[in-house]
């Protein structure tokens, strides 16, 4: 157990690449592990694009489509309500869908690519339930002036037909516009962008 | 920086015994300065729990513990989860790795009469961990779902229906249905990630305990605390940390590269580590043709398939045998009469015995992975006879040994 | 002591597998993954013959395009021939089931074809190689009329017959123990297929090695890294032996 004539340079040298080696190779090896929690191949398959069928939406009818396990709504929407919508921005906590809760092709005063088809992703941005489709005009527990919309039964928060948030409300933003693209009139593909021509 | 770091140092110690503990058990234990090959495979089984305790938990984010879709629930991780397949090969592969570093360190013990006095709580410790261990292998194998898994799990917990008496119940009661199923498949699981492997961490750190009370044995089985420094340090001991953790870990590098070249290029191992019918869906209405258990329990199940029914008691004669092999591994300590640890110093009837022992171990290893034809039925009988006779050979030998003088230090 | 080497054979011998049949007629196949092209000939000879009636339920078609580097819409085009009671056709995500329903099997076939998807790993890739070649005429069995070298009375009828053709059996007779002892000595075509022998035997390499992909898919990944991870292993052991050798000279 010397002391003396220990070379402390090359013991030093030593150490620290080992470590750094050493080190290196935990990293890489913890990647594949975080890796694994990613979503399988299973997960993203069933998270791939949902095509719905609209050919039979009525006006007024709400139908739900499953994308990535959650709801997405389709709605059509009467040029009635369509006129009703810009009526609402005062009432309203970001009527000009300024936060990005929607694709690009879908920023405008109906927040639709078409404006008469409403595509929603069901989930209220407040803590995640799924509000129910109101369309009942002036209901009685919503107010005389209600003009359709969705309502969460769990907080209260209110939207209007084109998913935007009424202020005063707990839910933060407007429903989420997921994205999605026409393939013909009557189907619509879910899960993909428009491609911008 | 050097104050920084010693400030904060002394605030945790303060606290909590952060460098007593680090110099008691590493920087201030003091090893023999002569550990061979042997004295790798307690660290290396140290490094094989913890893999398979974080690729255990992996699997378990990603697996089914449901009849229907257990076995389904594997084949996902194979393929649909990321680098699933790896989490299952590290896994698989070391369950096997497992037992071979724990023989090997048990051997290890045999040798230089490590469960000699002042050291048999460190051996009793050991056996019982050793113990939980094969709890742990048994029921995390079932987990799969395959027809080994189902098959293996049917014929080893039936075994226990041979008790006199009790056996019937408690049998069902292990099961909870009237054979292997769901509800067998769902408790297994819970005891496979929670309740063994808590019970094995705390047996570890026990073990270590009692280890770092008395001191490490060595090669030549002598206490280096008889001849100390002035400064109270034992002459032939040297720090654990750094001298053995750098030697450590050239045998862990050794043993990663073991270990992954199985894990990347030969996963099954021929069958031995993943058996091929264990590829067929657990099938409650089919046997397969030969079924026997995962290689490192074989010496057992040769053992018990070596010994016929008696009358009265009936078939719990094997199971009685077999369990009595490994009950006698745990009095080893008063077995073993003589003085001398170490093989060096030992009789030759001493070193032939222990040769034999081994030997016996590895022969009944294969005879329990073969079919159970007459032939070798008949030479699992004298091997099994052979096994027991070591623990008395070694009790009759040790009482007057004519033993080698033993060194004062070590060599 | 004969008996004894053999198990000893069996059970050191890599890919030794206890499957039943007369092991006399299982030829020696080493299967090669690294193939692509082979394995794309695989997946569709399995797609087209075997997934008729078997399935490979716990594999994706989605795999098939990332392991055998063809596009999805390949996959979709080429190796998909499913689809829903609705008539939409299977997606690539989804697993690679048959449609027929396990009743409506065991009625037609008396059984449900057994999911392929591990079975090179239950059977070995030379006993599937030897299965696929070793299928010949047997009259006595109705109504499949064939019978198998490796899997005496198999239930399964010969599905390649218009690649391979049909083979029948020549017989050899011996004397053992003062008994004549009548045993099949090799097979030969006795109507011609598309393909020659020699072709034959390269469609039953591809199933092969397709099968052998598909019970683990994961090989093709794994041998393409391994060395990688070991060589990282030894230079790590290396550096590791040269920082022990510095501490130790204290002790030595």
């Amino acid at each position: 157990m010397a002391e003396q004539g220990v070379n402390r340079t090359r013991r030093r040298f030593l150490t620290a690449t080992a470590s750094t080696v050493g080190g290196a190779g935990c990293v890489v090896g913890a990647i594949p592990f975080l890796l694994s929690m990613q979503p399988s191949t299973k997960a993203q398959a069933a998270g791939a694009p949902v095509e719905a069928d609209i050919g039979k939406l009525e006006m007024g009818q709400l139908l739900i489509f499953e994308w990535r396990g959650k709801p997405v709504w389709v709605v059509r929407r009467d040029p009635k309500s369509l006129a009703a919508l810009s009526t609402l921005d005062d009432t309203l906590a970001d009527p000009g869908s300024e936060r990005d809760q929607q694709p690009a092709y879908a920023r405008n005063e109906y927040r639709s690519i078409n404006p008469e088809i409403m595509v929603l992703v069901g989930i209220c941005t407040h803590l995640g339930c799924s509000p129910k489709y109101r369309p009942d005009l002036a209901a009685a527990d919503l107010g005389a002036d209600w003009q359709g919309g969705f309502f969460c039964p769990c907080h209260g928060s209110k939207f209007d037909l084109a998913g935007r948030v009424y202020a005063g409300v707990p839910a933060p933003s407007n429903l989420i516009v997921p994205p999605h693209k026409y393939l013909s009139d009557s189907r619509i593909l879910i899960g993909v962008d428009e491609e911008t021509a | 920086m050097g104050t920084r770091t010693s400030n904060l140092a002394n605030w945790i110690d303060a606290r909590f015994p952060m460098t007593k503990m680090w110099e008691e058990h590493l920087s201030k234990y003091y090893a023999p300065r002569n550990f061979n090959f042997w004295y790798f495979f307690g660290s290396l089984a140290l490094l094989v729990l913890v893999l398979q305790i974080i690729t255990g938990i992996f699997l378990t984010m990603h697996y089914k513990p449901d009849g229907e879709r257990a076995f389904a629930s594997v084949e996902y991780i194979m393929r649909d989860v990321p680098w699933g397949w790896l989490m299952r090969y590290m896994h698989s592969t070391g369950s096997s790795m497992f037992f071979i570093v724990v023989y090997l360190h048990m051997f290890r013990a045999l040798m230089y009469g490590s469960y000699k006095r002042p050291r048999e709580l460190i051996w009793l410790f050991g056996m019982v961990i050793y113990v939980c261990l094969m709890a742990e292998a048994f029921m995390g194998y079932l987990l799969p779902w395959g027809q080994m898994s189902y098959w293996g799990a049917q014929v080893i917990i039936n075994l226990f229906d041979t008790v006199p008496i009790i056996g019937p119940d408690l049998s069902l009661w292990i099961r909870g249905d009237y054979v292997v199923a769901d509800a067998t498949l769902n408790r297994f699981f819970a005891l496979h990630v929670a309740a063994v492997p808590l019970v094995l961490l705390g047996l570890v750190v026990m073990h270590i305990l009692a280890l770092h009370e008395v001191g490490s044995n060595n090669p030549d089985g002598i206490e280096i605390k008889k001849h100390k420094g002035a400064d109270g340090i034992p002459v032939d001991g040297i720090p654990f940390h750094p001298y053995y953790t750098v030697k450590d870990l050239v045998g862990v590098g050794v043993f990663l590269i073991i270990f992954m070249a199985i894990v990347f290029y030969a996963p099954e191992l021929g069958g031995l580590f993943l058996e091929h019918d264990n590829f067929v869906p657990a099938n409650p209405l089919v046997t397969p043709e030969h079924i026997k258990p995962v290689w490192y329990f074989t010496p057992y199940y040769a053992i018990l398939r070596a010994i016929p029914p008696i009358p009265l008691v009936d078939q719990f004669s094997g199971v009685f045998v077999m369990g009595a092999a490994i009950v006698v591994l745990f009095f080893l300590p008063w077995i073993d009469r003589n003085e001398v640890r170490s093989v060096r110093y030992r009789s030759t009837a001493f070193k032939l015995n222990l040769a034999m022992f081994a030997i016996t171990f590895v022969v009944l290893a294969y005879l329990g992975m073969s079919p159970a034809e007459p032939v070798l039925v008949l030479l699992a009988q004298l091997f099994t006879a052979l096994y027991f006779l070591f623990f008395i050979f070694l009790y009759i030998i040790s009482k007057n040994e004519t033993t080698k003088p033993v060194p004062d230090r070590v060599t | 002591m004969k008996k004894i080497f053999s198990i000893l054979v069996v059970l050191v011998a890599p890919g030794a597998f206890a499957a039943g049949g007369s092991s006399e007629f299982i030829e020696h196949f080493t299967p090669d993954t690294t193939n692509k092209a082979s394995l794309q000939r695989g997946a569709r000879l399995f797609v087209n013959y075997c997934m008729s009636c078997h399935s490979a339920g716990y594999h994706r078609y989605i795999h098939l395009a990332r392991d055998l580097y063809l596009s999805e819409k390949q996959v979709q085009e080429n190796l998909i021939f499913t689809t829903d009671e609705h008539g939409v056709p299977t997606k690539p995500g989804e697993l690679m089931v048959v449609p027929m329903t396990e009743k409506y099997a065991k009625e037609a076939f008396g059984t449900v074809p057994p999911n392929l998807s591990l079975v090179s790993r239950v059977r070995g890739a030379s006993w599937l190689y030897s299965y696929l070649k070793g299928f010949y005429l047997d009259t006595g069995r109705e109504p499949i009329g064939v019978n198998n070298t490796v899997f005496p009375d198999v239930g399964m009828p010969h599905v390649l017959w218009e690649l391979q053709g049909f083979q029948i059996p020549v017989y050899k007779t011996e004397t053992r123990n003062g008994k004549e002892i009548r045993s099949i000595e090799r097979l030969e075509i006795a109507v011609p297929g598309e393909q020659s022998p020699e072709e034959y035997a390269v469609t039953a390499a591809d199933l092969v090695n397709f099968l052998v992909y598909l019970g683990e898919p994961a090989r093709l990944e794994r041998q393409r890294l391994g060395i990688w991870i070991v060589l990282f292993l030894v230079v790590f052991t290396i550096i590791a032996h040269f920082l022990k050798r510095e501490y130790w000279r204290d002790v030595h």
